[in-house]
Parts: C-alpha cells; sequence; structure tokens
C-alpha cells in the first residue's frame, strides 16, 4: 500500500513535475488535523471552494490519530516541521502552544469580528487580550434515539429525569432493545457522553462551571455529586458486558437497531446518517423537575491557527480569514452536520438531525465542559480524572461520593482559585 | 560417562594485534552509541532537570524527590510497579512452563508434524501487537466476540465475563494474551537446547533405567537450565519495557480504574501528555531512569548472582 502510494507519487512527479514549474509562484498550505475522518470533506469540499478563489494557494490537509495528535504536532512544533496551520484543541493543549510562540497572534485577522467572546473564549488568553485561532465549531451533547423503537413501543421523549428512567424501564421490560448503548472501556464514553452530558442540569452550566473556577464550589458539592448518582443508576440499563464495550462496540450496537438511546454528542450524526437504517430522533438532556430550565454542553471544539513559524504566513491568513467568513461557515456545517458553525451568522442546515440538536440553543442554557478551562492545567490532570472516576461509578468501583472525593482531592493537590 | 565442566583458557599466547576486529565493530558500534547510548545518557540527564518558575535548570534529585514523595505520584508509580511486577510473574509461571513444556513435547522424536506445530505455535510472535490487541479484543468482546460464542456453544456461557473492562480481571486477561502472542520465544530457545543434548547421554540414562519423566527432571532440565536462565532474563526485560499491547488493548490510561498501568504506560502519559495533560518531559524522564534502574537491577542480578554459580557442560 505505501509502496503504491510512493510509486504513485513517484509517477505523479515526473508527470507533473513539468506542469508544476508553470506555477512557480503557488504556494501550498498543510493543513495540521486530528480529524481525519473529514478528509474527504476537505478534499472535496472545502479546499476545492477555497481554491477556486484564491488561485495560486494550494491546500493539503494533512490529519493524524485523534490520540496522538496533540503529542505528535507540540514534537512537530519544536522540530520545525508542522504544518502552516494547526488545528486548534479547545483551552490549554492550544494556549500552551500559543505560550511557547508556535502560534501566531490572529486578534486582528480579519474576519474574526464575526464571532462572539464566547465562542473565542477557547482560544483566547486568560486575560482576553489575545485570540489565536479562528473558532471553527462547536459539538452539543443530548440523546440521540431510534424513533422506530420509540414508535413501536410507544414511548414518549422524557423530559425529565424521572421519565427518563420510566422510558428506560420500559425499554428493558420490553427486552428488544439493549436501552442504552454505552460502554466503559474506553473510560471518556463515561465522562464525555455520561457525566458531562446530563452534568449541566445539575451544577447549572456556566453558573456552576464558573463558581468551580472561582473556588466557591467544590466537586463535592451537591450539584456535582447528584449527576454521578445518575449515571450510577445507568449501569441496569446498558448492554451485556458494557465494561468491555467500546466506542466503536456502541456506535455499531445503535446503528445496527439493537439499543434504543444512545447518549452522544452531534458530531455522530453524520456517522450515523450513513450507518443508520431507521428513523432517529434526538432530544436534549432531561431535567430534574418539569418546568425546570435546560442546560446544554454546547462544546467549543475547534478551531484553526497559523503556525508562527509558518514561511508562507500570508497565504495562510488569506486562508483563515476565508474559514471566518459565513461561506465556509454553510460548508462546513452542512458537510460536517452536527459540528456546528460558531459565526454569529446564522447558518441554514438542511440535515434534520442537526436541526434538532441546534434548535436547543434557543430554549437551553449553553455551557462547556466543566473540565476543559482552566482546570485541567496541572496534574493530576481533571479531565484525565474525571474518565477514570466516570468509568469507576457506571462499574460501581466507586460510588459517587468516593468519586467527587478523588476529584476534588486531586484538584485541591494544585489548583489554587483566583481570588 | 560424565560431563565436564568448562575451563576457560587464559589466552596465554601472544598475538599480533587484529585491528580487523575494531573495524568489523565500529559499524555496529556507532549505530547503537547513536540510537541507543546516547538517548539513554541523554534521558537520564533529563530526570535531574526541571523547570522551576519559569526557569529550566538542574535540579538535584528533587524529581525523584516528587515522584517517590508525593502522595500521587507516588501511588500511581508503586501501582504501575505492582501491576508490572503481576505482568512478570504471570509470564513466568505460565509463559516460560508453557514454552519449556511445547519443546518438550516437539523434541519427542516420534511425533509427527512437529514442524507444523513449531511454525503455527511461533506465528503469532511475527504478528504484530496491534494485530494481535485487536484481534484478541475482538475475540473477547462481549458483544461480538467469539469468545462468548464458542463458550455458550459447550454451555459455558456463565462462565464468560466482560474480563478486559473488569479492574480486578484486566490485567491477567492481557497478561495471558501477551503469553500467547510470546511463548513461541521460550520454546525456540529451549528447543534448540533440547536438540543441543547428545544422544550419547540420552542414551546412557536409559542403559541405567532413567527414562520418561524422570529422564526429563534428571536429565534434560539441568542441562538447558541455562537456556532457561536466558530466558528469564528476556522475559523480565521485555516485561519492565512492555507498552505497546496494553496501549493497543487498553489505551494510555490502561484503564479500568488503572487496573492495567505498567512502567511503560505510565512513562508515555507522562512524558507525552494525554488528551488535555500536557507532556512532562522532566518527570517521564525520572520514570524512564527508575525503570532503566530496575531493569539493570535485575540483569545484575542474574548476571553476577545465578548465572555464575550455574553449571555448565560441555559434551
Amino acid at each position: 500500500m505505501t509502496r503504491t502510494t510512493i510509486k504513485g507519487l513517484l509517477l505523479a512527479s515526473s508527470i507533473l513535475g513539468s506542469a508544476g514549474l508553470a506555477h512557480a509562484q503557488d504556494v501550498t498550505l498543510t493543513i495540521e488535523s486530528w480529524r481525519n475522518d473529514d478528509l474527504a470533506i476537505w478534499q472535496e469540499k472545502l479546499i476545492p471552494a477555497f481554491e477556486a478563489k484564491n488561485p495560486g494557494i494550494k491546500v493539503v490537509f494533512s490529519p493524524s490519530a485523534p490520540t496522538e495528535y496533540n503529542a505528535a504536532l507540540n514534537a512537530k512544533l519544536d522540530a520545525g516541521s508542522a504544518g502552516d496551520l494547526i488545528t486548534c484543541r479547545p483551552f490549554d493543549p492550544s494556549l500552551e502552544v500559543y505560550n511557547r510562540k508556535h502560534l501566531a497572534d490572529l486578534t486582528s485577522l480579519p474576519g474574526m469580528e464575526n464571532f462572539s467572546d464566547v465562542a473565542k473564549s477557547a482560544w483566547t488568553t486568560d486575560d482576553g487580550k489575545s485570540t489565536f485561532c479562528v473558532p471553527m465549531a462547536s459539538v452539543i451533547h443530548g440523546f440521540i434515539y431510534n424513533k422506530d423503537a420509540f414508535d413501536q413501543l410507544k414511548l414518549s421523549v422524557p423530559t425529565t429525569e424521572e421519565e427518563f428512567f420510566a422510558v428506560l424501564e420500559k425499554i428493558k421490560a420490553d427486552g428488544n432493545y439493549i436501552p442504552m448503548a454505552m460502554g466503559t472501556k474506553d473510560l471518556w464514553e463515561a465522562a464525555t457522553m455520561g457525566y458531562q452530558n446530563i452534568g449541566p442540569a445539575y451544577w447549572k452550566g456556566e453558573e456552576g462551571r464558573l463558581a468551580l473556577i472561582k473556588g466557591e464550589q467544590k466537586l463535592t458539592d451537591e450539584p456535582w455529586v447528584e449527576p454521578y448518582r445518575v449515571i450510577a443508576k445507568w449501569k441496569d440499563y446498558l448492554g451485556d458486558g458494557f465494561e468491555a464495550q467500546t466506542y466503536p462496540d456502541s456506535q455499531n450496537l445503535f446503528t445496527l437497531g439493537r439499543a434504543a438511546i444512545y447518549p452522544a454528542g452531534s458530531w455522530e450524526i453524520t456517522g450515523f446518517n450513513t450507518q443508520a437504517q431507521f428513523k432517529m430522533g434526538a432530544f436534549p438532556p432531561p431535567v430534574k423537575k418539569a418546568g425546570d430550565t435546560c442546560y446544554i454542553s454546547d462544546h467549543t471544539d475547534i478551531g484553526i491557527g497559523l503556525n508562527a513559524k509558518s514561511p508562507n504566513a500570508e497565504a495562510g491568513k488569506t486562508f483563515l480569514t476565508w474559514v471566518a467568513s459565513p461561506e465556509f461557515a454553510e460548508i462546513y456545517a452542512n458537510a460536517l452536520p452536527g459540528f456546528f458553525s460558531l459565526n454569529s451568522t446564522a447558518v441554514k442546515m438542511t440535515d434534520p438531525l442537526a436541526q434538532e440538536f441546534v434548535s436547543w440553543r434557543e430554549k437551553c442554557k449553553s455551557t462547556i465542559r466543566s473540565t476543559y478551562q482552566i482546570l485541567s492545567r496541572g496534574t493530576p490532570n481533571l479531565e484525565n480524572e474525571t474518565w477514570l472516576e466516570s468509568a469507576n461509578v457506571i462499574n460501581g468501583t466507586d460510588t459517587p461520593e468516593v468519586a467527587a472525593k478523588k476529584l476534588q482531592d486531586g484538584l485541591d493537590s494544585w489548583f489554587k482559585p483566583a481570588k | 560417562m560424565k560431563p565436564h565442566e568448562t575451563t576457560m583458557d587464559a589466552g596465554a599466547l601472544k598475538r599480533p594485534r587484529r585491528w580487523h576486529i575494531l573495524v568489523f565493530l565500529l559499524p555496529a558500534l556507532i549505530v547503537y552509541t547513536a540510537v541507543m547510548i546516547l538517548p539513554l545518557i541523554e534521558t537520564l540527564r533529563q530526570s535531574f532537570y526541571n523547570t522551576v518558575d519559569g526557569q529550566y535548570g538542574f535540579v538535584g534529585l528533587s524529581n525523584f524527590k516528587v515522584l517517590f514523595g508525593d502522595p500521587r505520584w507516588a501511588a500511581d508509580f508503586w501501582n504501575a510497579l505492582r501491576n508490572n511486577f503481576v505482568f512478570f510473574l504471570i509470564h513466568m509461571v505460565v509463559q516460560n512452563p508453557i514454552g519449556i513444556a511445547l519443546a518438550a513435547m516437539l523434541s519427542i522424536p516420534k511425533l509427527r508434524f512437529s514442524a507444523f506445530y513449531r511454525t503455527w505455535i511461533f506465528l503469532p510472535t511475527l504478528l504484530s501487537f496491534v494485530i494481535v490487541g485487536f484481534i484478541w479484543k475482538l475475540i473477547l468482546s462481549p458483544i461480538w466476540g467469539v469468545a462468548p460464542f464458542l463458550m455458550d456453544l459447550v454451555g459455558l456461557k456463565w462462565l464468560f465475563a466482560p474480563w478486559l473492562g473488569r479492574p480486578d480481571s484486566a490485567l491477567i486477561a492481557v497478561s495471558l494474551i501477551s503469553v500467547w502472542q510470546y511463548v513461541g520465544i521460550p520454546m525456540m530457545l529451549i528447543y534448540a537446547a533440547l536438540l543441543n543434548i547428545p544422544d550419547e547421554v540420552i542414551e546412557a540414562a536409559e542403559l541405567d533405567g532413567v527414562t520418561g519423566w524422570s529422564q526429563f527432571w534428571k536429565i534434560k532440565l539441568p542441562l538447558i537450565l541455562p537456556a532457561i536462565g536466558i530466558i528469564s532474563i528476556l522475559t523480565f526485560v521485555g516485561n519492565f519495557n512492555a507498552f505497546d499491547l496494553i496501549y493497543t488493548v487498553q489505551g494510555a490510561l490502561a484503564g479500568p480504574d488503572k487496573s492495567t498501568d505498567i512502567l511503560g504506560t505510565l512513562l508515555y502519559r507522562t512524558f507525552f501528555g494525554f488528551q488535555l495533560q500536557l507532556g512532562d518531559r522532566s518527570m517521564g524522564a525520572t520514570i524512564a531512569a527508575i525503570m532503566f534502574l530496575i531493569i539493570l537491577a535485575g540483569v545484575s542480578l542474574y548476571l553476577f548472582a545465578i548465572q555464575r554459580r550455574m553449571r555448565r557442560y560441555q559434551f
């Protein structure tokens, strides 16, 4: 496979080499990314759209594996071999890259005015002065369900915690479907799809998250322990052997129609649309009591910045300005339903599931994942610990109270809230 | 017929200097120095450096103090070390005896298709750990796995559990996967050692009435002890450097609840970082230095305390 690729490249360069001479002025921009799932979309839709408007600039999308991205990127940046454009993880990983002078300051980039401060928060320094990545998209958490299964069992979409468990109980009693497709093997599912998904309703979104950063609340406080008590109850509704069920297993269980509910992030929409043979719907995380305000995790997930050492900085900025434009937002949001544009200009989306997810922005209060800003700066890393403890709580290894105490102790060991 | 003990003849003869030895050794020496020795020294050096108040500099033993003194670092480290010992012990009591048994069976002269068995048992060793990890994750999957299906066929489904996902069984499961993969190595080494035993020794034993099991215990086993020693030390070094299989099967967090976290995965997470956790080179180098010392101690113990006392036989 590699060999044929190399042969192909050699062939291409020998034939096209002469053609390339004609465009000696061409600049090639390379994009570093962890989104290897998006390769086709970049190559077929985004890059051609940009290149058509900007002759003379070629763009190459070169993704690496998600779990290795941060480490690989830092190594490449240190060695000076990283691409011109860097896809930015939210918050500290990118802030650290910026602080080490590997990312250019983009505060004054034309197009930045298209984003709100909240949208930019994930890529802005603590003092709010410099922004170093163009926000691309956020992901929203919620639950995707199998509409056919719900119709068959005459279930209605749950809105409160009580209704939610009643629905799970009915699906379980019927026995045809696994009530909920989630595993704890990969740990992060339990934290991201579980704790961070339903949690905001209990800690009241931004209010609780900011109080945690200010030190006014602790992870051992009721609003932070209660979501753990709730996901501990999920255990009875997960599939057989969920302890060894991986993330792809969960996805497949749901898309094969064997499970009724899938605790989801909106990024699943594209994959599920092509895989699932049944009708799907989505509902936001249930509230505690009927009439409560609902909260959703609308997490700023992906941005793009400029390598400070890039020799093609001008072309890079041209590209980033285009990324900040409504045109990019529209192509991107429709090519990848589930990655919602952060652009202030409203984007028309055609996918019904994506529309459902994004409609929650209007009726619910948005927040981002509680562990991402500032709190995962030290050792032990709160995000990693949350993965571990969320899985422990669902597995029954730790009680919700013990898990919360472990997290708070870990946080206390290095975190001093700014007073 | 008594085997003679070897005696090393100190070369009393004066010989001309043999420069070609140096010339032939040089390429290997240069490559080895560049890719092994220098990075090792650099790692050891880094373990004495850290960033204090934004200033990178020499900090003496303070990295080690943090690793052993800070309750969290220490808990992680001792947990990884303990898991690593369990990992090693399982290899020693499962992999090596099975390897020896397989070799003994293969060396039975009447056994047919022995070349076939030998090849097939050795084959997993040649597979990439990525493939091995992936295959076993699928085999043991409670959802699509072959294991629950096959156990169901023979009515043993109740024995099946999601082993890789339980804190109490995950480490054993991963160790056994590793045993499955590498059992071919002790088998091959022991097999070669067994073939080296001359027929006269065996015949003499038979004349003396030592056959079957007692022949294996009294004649063959003592003769292959040096090979077993080598295998033990290879297993030790291999296990304390292990990382790949755990990473592919359980991920870098070595879950569930860090129950499969060994020194290699701890080092990886610390040095390179993981997800939101940023890499910490100094602490990573510190863990690497401790790993080096552990392996060095183990190998030295073997070389100076055990191998010297081992009786060698020459025919």
